[in-house]
């Protein structure tokens, strides 16, 4: 479709307004302004994106760069009403793409297109972090969970929000306040002792001293990388330059991780104290939390907890009359896994599009804007308020000695109950999926894909595997971000593998061409295989490109991007083998 | 007088100032390292991955062109690995794009029996030669996405900022804002794009032309027009596009 209307001097006046407070920010206004305008007109118009390149004085092409990188952000007229059904795994295994046809047939359009009536759109979107409601979509800025693939008309028309939280455990600490159905206020916050770590550490702590206790609690990174979070402090805390920033990673994409979003639209001020007790500690005074586009709730959702929260003298100016002052502002993304990329992430809150920068230099002393910044997973950030208010000692009595505290299991898949879990590290793969997640259903377990999309498979030989950071290790194995995507024996591994190549070729940034190319062709090679015209060469030729993407790579996305697919050829080396080979 | 740095490549021990690069100083010592989206006079962001090296203790290959050098480095130019990453990069580059105007790149095709063959029937990117303006051919389908362009158009040399990018991952793509003409952009026709291309991808038009067959005389017939809508904008000073130096050169015949 061709812009066909010019917009007159009148239609960009309600622009310009909007534009008004973003003015002085410059470019890292750039994609709250892009929402708004697309808020606004539906779409991105050129004349649109242009006042914005001159209200915020960023060229226009770049400004056109930077739409075309997010998914979310439409330079063409699109439809007044997108559903985006999740095409990932655990969706997928569900019915998702099924689901993806019959909407598409109802409506009478093909994937992207706009019904003849502009109301529909129907996208295959990356996970969307519902998967243990699957299949899922998201209609408009509705989460939707258990759609029935078979019927359309149901759920495109679904009102209200279909996608509580489903949580359980054996304990209870970073979801003490979670799955019941509503979000926790910041009074119930406070009576289940909210705060309190906030209050500690203002009244008896110094800045130096909190990071000395989180150091002492052995808490480590919860995004995936597992990164000491003591040591990360302290050096933002050391490094040299007055403006440091507090960055969270709230852009969960990783397919098959829903924790953050659970913890945030359920109990948001366990986050914010996380992010305060944060700033204190490194000696920032602003902070983002950095939230997916993919997730309008949790956006609501913590922008009323910072309100209320900044109402009470917890988040601003002088928190709690200490003198103290931090503040935070909610970005949100417009769909790019990349983004969960620590310095993607920090590129796209300064408005541009999401390429990883090489490192180091690290964030710790070269992050968001080029200033030192503690950059931390929500779930990361949630344990914070529990170290600092019961202390290092009582966080260290759950878990591990090398892997302490309390994991969030996000299970999906062929599980009696999906869901998510909060037990000690420790446990064992077989106790989360037997005790917690209710066993296997459909058929005895086939493989456990562990860690994400970004993770490896596995199979019952690592079901008595404790889950800690260390044993998992030395078992060529990653937690990730706390993923269980749980396959019975009949489910054929090589479509979820497709799937996930699909997933990785769409989200590669196109920066370094071993992800750029490999992404590509590592999709191509397993779909013409599954389309049944395997070729003898595609064991070697998968192996070469997703040792290539490993080894040589820019940034985790394309390192990671054929884990699952060589830890497959591991596990069943003749997975893609045609007939000739047999003979 | 900078320190300097002691390292080893390819067994051999090496010296080089603090702050040079791994590439800098495997060149010095004549070590062979590849590139295609390194230029001198470009900043580096180590895209390409062919100029990867292995570096003892470190568990993925390290771009050689952005990695510095640190005392008692280990650093293999050759090792398996680094040569089946290089071999698959350009394998996998060659079954996406047209090198044929890319002899540098088709000369490491050679150096690391790249079988030009492996990733056939993978889609390619062919995208349409662009003919927007009266000074340059665009012809993507040769685009290797080295980045080169777009830095010299910004903040490496030119500040006009005409052109970024389209679309992500193997869709990357270079255009100017909403994939207007040249013209339209904020393109001052410098051609210093042009003068950094390492492939076929970007090009004097007269070239292009003259490369098709055509006679000079019917170039200049094919540009006449063209000069005197220029020649209008003269008459219009504060309308003029900067000319170049073809384009005098073109007024001068």
């Amino acid at each position: 479709m061709k812009q066909e209307l010019t917009r007159s001097e009148m239609d960009l006046k309600e622009l310009k307004e909007l534009l008004l407070p973003m003015v002085n920010s410059g470019r890292t206004a750039l994609l709250p302004a892009l929402h708004a305008a697309q808020e606004l007109y539906g779409w991105l118009p050129e004349d649109v994106a242009a006042e914005i390149g001159r209200q915020l004085r960023v060229p226009e092409a770049d400004v056109y760069g930077v739409i075309d990188f997010y998914s979310m952000f439409y330079s063409r007229p699109v439809a007044r009403n997108i559903a985006r059904v999740c095409g990932d795994p655990s969706c997928s295994i569900a019915g998702g793409l099924r689901a993806v046809d019959e909407a598409c047939a109802h409506l009478g359009v093909k994937l992207d297109e706009v019904s003849g009536d502009g109301e529909w759109m129907v996208e295959r979107a990356p996970c969307l972090g519902l998967c243990e409601h699957a299949p899922a979509a998201l209609v408009g800025d509705r989460a939707i969970g258990n759609i029935d693939p078979e019927n359309p008309i149901d759920w495109l028309s679904t009102q209200g929000d279909g996608a509580r939280s489903v949580v359980g455990g054996d304990i209870r600490i970073l979801t003490r306040n979670c799955g019941n159905g509503f979000t926790t206020g910041l009074k119930e916050y406070m009576l289940s002792g909210g705060y309190s770590g906030l209050r500690r550490a203002l009244g008896e702590l110094t800045p130096s001293g909190v990071v000395d206790e989180i150091k002492a609690s052995g808490l480590v990174g919860r995004g995936g990388a597992a990164f000491p979070t003591g040591l990360k402090w302290e050096g933002v805390a050391k490094a040299s330059g007055e403006t440091k920033y507090v960055v969270c990673n709230a852009d969960e994409s990783e397919p098959g991780t829903f924790k953050d979003r659970v913890l945030m639209e359920d109990d948001p001020h366990q986050l914010l104290e996380g992010m305060v007790l944060a700033g204190y500690a490194v000696g920032a005074e602003k902070g983002y939390i950095y939230v997916r586009g993919e997730y309008p709730q949790a956006v609501r959702i913590l922008n009323e907890a910072l309100g209320k929260g900044r109402d009470e003298g917890l988040v601003g100016r002088n928190i709690a009359g200490s003198g103290f002052d931090f503040d935070i502002e909610i970005r949100v993304g417009a769909g790019a896994y990349i983004c969960g990329e620590e310095t993607a992430l920090f590129e796209s809150i300064e408005g541009k599009r999401g390429f990883p920068r090489i490192k180091p230099p690290f964030p710790t002393t070269h992050g968001l804007f080029g200033r030192p910044t503690a950059i931390n997973n929500v779930e990361t950030l949630c344990n914070v308020p529990h170290i600092i208010g019961k202390g290092s000692d009582a966080f260290r009595k759950c878990g591990t000695r090398e892997s302490p505290g309390p994991k969030l299991y996000c299970v999906s898949g062929d599980v009696d109950n999906p869901g998510l879990y909060e037990a000690p590290f420790g446990v064992t793969l077989r106790y989360v999926i037997e005790e917690l997640a209710g066993g296997v259903v459909g058929g005895k377990l086939g493989s456990v894909l562990l860690g994400g999309a970004a993770g490896a498979f596995t199979t019952a030989k690592s079901y008595d595997v404790p889950l800690t950071i260390e044993d998992l290790r030395s078992e060529n194995l990653s937690l990730g971000s706390g993923v269980l995507m749980v396959f019975h024996e009949g489910r054929d591994v090589r479509l979820v593998l497709e799937g996930l190549a699909h997933f990785f070729a769409d989200e590669s940034c196109g920066k370094c061409y071993p992800c750029q190319l490999g992404t590509q062709r590592q999709y191509e090679i397993i779909h013409r295989a599954n389309a049944g015209q395997a070729l003898s060469v595609d064991r070697q030729r998968l192996s070469d490109v997703g040792w290539t993407m490993t080894d040589a790579s820019l940034c985790g996305l394309g390192q990671t991007a054929a884990t699952a697919v060589l830890s497959a050829l591991d596990l069943w080396p003749n997975l893609f083998d045609t007939d000739e080979d047999e003979l | 007088m900078s320190e300097i740095i002691k390292l080893y490549i390819d067994g051999r021990k090496v010296e080089a100032e603090a702050g040079s690069t791994l590439l800098e100083a495997a060149r010095s010592c004549g070590a062979e390292v590849p590139t295609i989206c390194y230029h001198e006079h470009c900043s580096s962001y180590g895209l390409c991955r062919l100029c990867v090296v292995e570096v003892e203790g470190q568990r993925t290959l390290a771009p050689a062109c952005v990695v510095e050098i640190e005392e008692g480095m280990d650093v293999k130019t050759q090792s398996d690995r680094v040569v089946r990453s290089r071999r698959t990069i350009l394998e996998m580059l060659d079954s996406a794009v047209d090198l044929s105007e890319a002899p540098e790149i088709v000369e490491q095709l050679a150096v690391y029996g790249a079988d030009r063959e492996r990733f056939s029937g993978g889609t390619e990117r062919t995208p349409e030669i662009i003919d927007d303006n009266p000074m340059f051919i665009r012809d993507y389908s040769q685009c290797v996405l080295c980045w080169r362009c777009v830095q010299v158009c910004a903040e490496d040399a030119q500040y006009a900022f005409a052109i970024n990018f389209s679309g992500r991952g193997y869709e990357t793509s270079i255009t100017t804002s909403y994939e207007k003409s040249l013209t339209e952009s904020s393109c001052v026709f410098c051609g210093q794009c042009v003068g950094v291309c390492p492939t076929g991808a970007l090009k004097p038009k007269r070239e292009w032309l003259l490369e098709a067959g055509t006679e000079p005389s019917e170039i200049m017939r094919m540009t006449r027009s063209e000069r005197r809508k220029k020649r209008r904008r003269q008459e219009r000073p504060y309308q003029v596009v900067s000319s170049t130096q073809e384009e005098r050169d073109d007024d001068k015949r």
